[in-house]
């Protein structure tokens, strides 16, 4: 295993390689590649700069994201985008990084309001397959100076270079929050609900269902507000009226339910394959009655109004990929394979397969970044 | 402004690409009379001029692909235009090149409110998407201050912001998905109505790349519900310091205005001889709006007016009326034209960390009167995108020059203190020169390799952005 305690070590190393690396944070989101040599940034921890004025943050990207929520705390900061944590889910032990994060754009539920980890990052820096340390963006909250790479980062899961530190805008703490429940609502109603939700002035911040058979009751719909006290309640009694509620939860008791919903708890325990599917919302019930018509039997999470579900699957054959792939197809969006036995990750793309010609770009920026095919061979490609 | 020598076996065969494009376009979309052509000159950067050798106005993403077919296979470099409103020089034609202008396609292709996004051809104005859904109470959030005449396609180029920002962020995170045409014809469609992306972020590298990857024809925008109402409150203070300390704790507070604007001493003088906004007699101005019910609104400025109260100011106004509104922000919705009245300017655009506000418009007034020039501030306080506009007189021999030598002293400035060249405008050819001073070497590089990837030939937009010399090998391969 490597592990470099600086950005130039990692440089050095990398330049000198010639055998594929395996790159990981915390390994917390099971994509560590079997093939190849751990490439650990634990070393390059540590926050660099904080400026709560500032709403800014910069920290090496081996930085365990526990202490990023912590030092936040003290000055009632958050990051916006409430990214998941994988660890109950997939049974990893290790410790989340803010790298894995950003490599991986794990956002949670606050994604439909804030924006997702690529909205929040303002820099990077990170070393390439050629051993070369870039930098791009900076540390301020607009800047269009040149291409921006800290999306292309977002979300390239090591594939590009090793990141090595990241910049973030952060958030103020709202003052409250406000979770309305209505229990055992069909799901086409409920999606039909938040999507009404999400087209009110009411800037509401979460917006998910959760079906019996994930609560292990009745179905759950919640939608969140935030913001101070006075605006909360207005909001939320406003959204009861429109929408109904059968309770209203506030501070740490909503906050939990949110928790759970991000982290997609109701799945932990249960045996089975867990994809992550990105789509329109109102096509989502859908979806997921063409799966169960087609015989595939699930148990659904919907977060992001509707935009994101979250299925449990039979861990047996392809898990249900030729089935959730065809929906994808008819009605848009990607599916990701989040957790499987290794013998259903190795038949199956754990990724959305692309177009040929969004192909053929990826490879293009692969073999640009990557010269010697050095970073997570295989990993964000069809399995052989 | 250096541009590189037009390339002679291009305009030796410009007769023959204008036969072999009048047989994909209608006779009336290909423009190339040189009296015709001197239309597409420049854009809002007009002290910098160059007739391109052909227009072409395209009505469908076809007829696009058709033209850059044409254009790959003859060689031809190719400058998308939007709306023409670039302040940086972003469609600046070259002698050999064609404009390829989008103005043609302005059609809203699909809404939907339920899922919150509308998908329109690249050509409609900014406003007018707002236009499109505002009947149903929606808005598209991006709003640069031209977005009466702007473009989506440059709003795409450019990743364009705006004063609202602060709270919807700019374009890049507005942005769901593109059809975009490459350089060799084919059509690539990328995300959707749908969130995130399956494989690598192309989107959001795509944004704000300046129409060097691809011609994005359409477009699919989040659309947002409009709030119940918004509110702007007038602070006025006797230095910046003050107003910048107001600002880092209205923000370190946890109240998020939809705007926080700032004015300095010259600025508010000039756009007060203008607009007789009712301006107060001070340093530093800033306008804070906020958003929500009337009851939310009260409780967002108790919080503010507090925070503000602690720092003395020397007027607090907030507006009582809709007409009070408009007064407020009537000022700074006039700031630039006030400022052309007076004189003529150059308009900057770069970011600084909130923080480093006081000792940079202190550094600003001290390079002022070294270089002789008098420069007023109007900007985005809450994200520290600046707007110094220095004056000057065109017809004064050399104060061009000096202008953009003392800008590109304060744009050193922005990046020494940890901001950077440009926070909405883009690069353009205007700061191309000035990119290696906030990037190495590598660091441009990287950036180079994303061009040869969408675009080996080095045919679109290829002047921009990056310093001549860093791209000269790739342009003359």
């Amino acid at each position: 295993m490597a592990r470099p305690n600086s950005e130039a070590e990692l440089a050095d190393l990398i330049r000198g390689a010639n055998a594929p690396f395996s790159v990981r944070g915390g390994n917390t989101r099971g994509l560590s590649q079997d093939g190849g040599e751990a490439l650990e940034t634990g070393g390059l921890s540590g926050i660099h700069l904080y400026e709560p004025g500032g709403l800014t943050l910069v920290a090496g990207a081996g930085t365990p994201i526990e202490d990023i929520d912590a030092l936040l705390a003290e000055k009632a900061q958050r990051l916006a985008f409430e990214p998941m944590d994988h660890r109950a889910l997939l049974g990893t032990s290790g410790t989340p990084t803010l790298g894995g994060i950003a490599a991986a754009n794990i956002s949670g539920p606050r994604r439909i309001q804030a924006g997702a980890a690529r909205d929040h990052m303002l820099g990077v820096r990170f070393v390439t397959g050629a051993g070369d340390i870039v930098k791009n963006g900076g540390r301020v909250m607009k800047n269009v100076t040149g291409y921006d790479l800290v999306k292309l980062m977002a979300g390239s899961h090591g594939t590009l270079g090793v990141l090595t530190e990241i910049s973030l805008k952060v958030q103020a703490i709202p003052e409250t929050e406000a979770t309305l429940i209505l229990r055992a609502q069909d799901m086409a109603t409920a999606i039909t609900d938040l999507t009404r939700a999400m087209g009110t002035p009411f800037d509401v911040s979460g917006a998910a269902w959760l079906s019996g058979t994930a609560t292990g009751g009745p179905a759950e719909r919640r939608i969140r507000v935030e913001g101070l006290s006075g605006s909360v309640s207005y909001r939320a009694r406003k959204l009861t009226d429109l929408l109904g509620a059968d309770a209203v939860v506030e501070g740490a008791d909503s906050a939990a339910l949110w928790q759970q919903t991000r982290d997609v708890a109701p799945f932990a325990d249960k045996p089975g394959a867990v994809w992550k599917i990105s789509t329109r919302p109102t096509a989502a019930a859908t979806f997921c009655d063409a799966l169960l018509a087609s015989g595939l039997d699930h148990s659904v999470i919907a977060d992001w109004s509707g935009g994101l579900l979250w299925l449990l699957t039979d861990d047996t054959g392809d898990a249900g990929a030729q089935a959730i792939r065809q929906q994808v197809a008819t009605h848009g969006g990607h599916a990701t394979l989040v957790r499987a036995s290794n013998n259903t990750r190795k038949s199956v793309p754990i990724f959305q397969p692309q177009p040929a010609a969004i192909e053929k770009l990826t490879a293009g920026l692969r073999a640009k970044f990557d010269p010697k095919g050095l970073f997570n061979p295989g990993l964000m490609e069809i399995p052989a | 402004m250096q541009m590189p020598v037009p390339d002679p076996k291009v305009l030796k065969n410009k007769d023959a690409l204008v036969a072999a494009l009048k047989q994909v376009l209608p006779d009336d979309a290909v423009i190339s009379d040189p009296m015709e052509t001197r239309a597409y000159e420049c854009d809002a950067l007009t002290a910098y001029r160059c007739p391109p050798m052909i227009a072409v106005l395209p009505s469908t993403t076809q007829e696009v692909s058709d033209v850059l077919r044409l254009c790959h296979k003859f060689g031809a470099p190719v400058v998308p235009r939007g709306a023409g409103t670039s302040l940086a020089g972003g469609a600046l034609p070259t002698a050999d090149s064609v404009i390829l202008g989008v103005a043609r396609m302005n059609a809203v292709l699909e809404t939907n409110y339920d899922d919150r996004f509308i998908r329109v051809q690249t050509g409609m104005t900014n406003l007018s998407v707002t236009g499109a859904v505002e009947g149903d109470d929606f808005f598209y959030a991006p709003d640069p201050s031209s977005q009466l005449a702007c473009a989506i396609a440059g709003n795409i180029a450019m990743n364009s912001g705006g004063a609202h920002c602060l709270k919807y962020g700019v374009t890049t995170n507005n942005l769901l998905g593109v059809t975009m045409v490459m350089m060799d014809g084919e059509v690539v469609e990328i995300g959707g109505p749908y969130l995130g992306s399956g494989g690598l972020d192309l989107l959001g590298l795509i944004c704000g790349s300046e129409g060097q990857l691809g011609v994005v024809t359409e477009a699919t925008l989040r659309i947002l519900p409009k709030p119940e109402g918004a509110r702007p409150v007038l602070m006025g203070f006797d230095s910046n310091e003050v107003a910048g300390a107001c600002v880092r704790d209205i923000i370190e507070a946890g109240v998020l205005p939809v705007a926080i604007e700032f004015m300095d001493r010259p600025c508010i003088e000039a756009t007060e001889a203008f607009a007789g906004a009712g301006y107060p007699d001070c340093e530093a101005l800033l306008i804070v709006e906020v958003e929500g019910s009337d009851t939310e609104i009260d409780e967002q400025l108790t919080v503010i007016k507090s925070i503000a109260q602690r720092h003395n100011p020397v007027e607090l106004r907030e507006s009582r009326s809709a007409e009070e509104s408009g007064r407020i922000w009537l000022g700074r919705k006039s700031a630039f034209g006030a400022m052309g009245q007076i004189n003529d300017y150059i308009c900057l655009d770069g970011t600084i960390p909130v923080s480093e506000l006081p000792t940079v418009l202190r550094r600003m007034g001290e390079l002022s009167d070294e270089f002789g020039l008098k420069v007023a501030n109007v900007f985005h306080a809450g994200d520290g995108n600046l707007h110094p506009l220095i004056l000057f007189n065109a017809n004064a021999e050399g104060q061009l020059e000096t202008c953009e030598a003392m800008g590109a002293e304060i744009l050193k400035l922005c990046v020494e203190v940890g901001g950077c060249l440009t926070g909405e405008h883009g690069v353009g050819v205007e700061k191309r020169d000035l990119m290696s001073h906030q990037y190495a070497p590598e660091d441009l590089e990287a950036q180079l390799a994303v061009k040869d990837v969408f675009d080996p030939a080095w045919l679109l937009n290829p002047s921009k952005v990056f310093p001549l010399a860093t791209t000269e090998p790739r342009r003359s391969a």
